[in-house]
């Protein structure tokens, strides 16, 4: 059962509260996304625990129902 | 041999191994064919290990990790990272520099 969107961002804000979602669907097909996750509470993070952190929030469907996710994290600029 | 004892064996026995869907001859999906095609960029040796072969390596590599997808590459034992990570750090020029660092063989010219 693909994602939507609305799914997939209100999954990472519920894991990451502070976090600054945009999500860009690259095929139409519900599978294929790519994210920018920018968040205050990255700060200090290696990008491997930033993008761990949005997969925990993602709560297992990555890799599953969501099979692709480009994904760009960050911290607010200054 | 469970498949955490032989992924603990790879990834100590071999300096770079990217753990992939298919083989860097012939890589199966789009995000380990851009990780094949950096490592070929900078020229350092590496181990492709193919787990479209074993679900057992399939699900334990992730497991080993606790990352949820492939490909996943590890540099001395230490995993860097998957897809984004490798290709954004390739941009940055981290790529390159951690690869020294570890005393890896980079092409001199191989920049982003």
């Amino acid at each position: 059962m693909p994602m939507n969107a609305n799914d997939i961002e209100r999954l990472i804000k519920g894991g990451i509260p502070d976090a600054e979602v945009t999500i860009r669907d690259l095929a139409g097909d519900g599978d294929h996304y790519a994210a920018t996750v920018i968040a205050e509470s990255f700060r200090g993070k290696s990008r491997v625990q930033q993008h761990k952190l949005v997969y925990d929030a993602l709560k297992g469907q990555m890799g599953g129902a969501l099979h692709a996710l480009a994904l760009q994290t960050g911290i607010p600029e200054a | 041999m469970g498949i955490e004892q032989f992924i603990e064996n790879e990834v100590k026995a071999n300096d770079v191994v990217l753990f992939m869907k298919g083989t860097p001859q012939a890589p199966m999906c789009g995000f380990s064919g851009q990780v094949v095609q950096i490592l070929d960029h900078l020229g350092v040796p590496y181990k492709g290990l193919n787990v479209l072969e074993s679900d057992d390596l399939r699900n334990g590599i992730k497991t080993y990790s606790n990352w949820p997808t492939i490909p996943q590459l590890y540099v001395k034992g230490e995993f860097v990272g998957g897809c984004d990570i490798i290709r954004e750090m390739f941009q940055a020029g981290e790529l390159q520099t951690l690869m020294k660092e570890q005393g890896l063989p980079v092409k001199a010219d191989a920049t982003a």
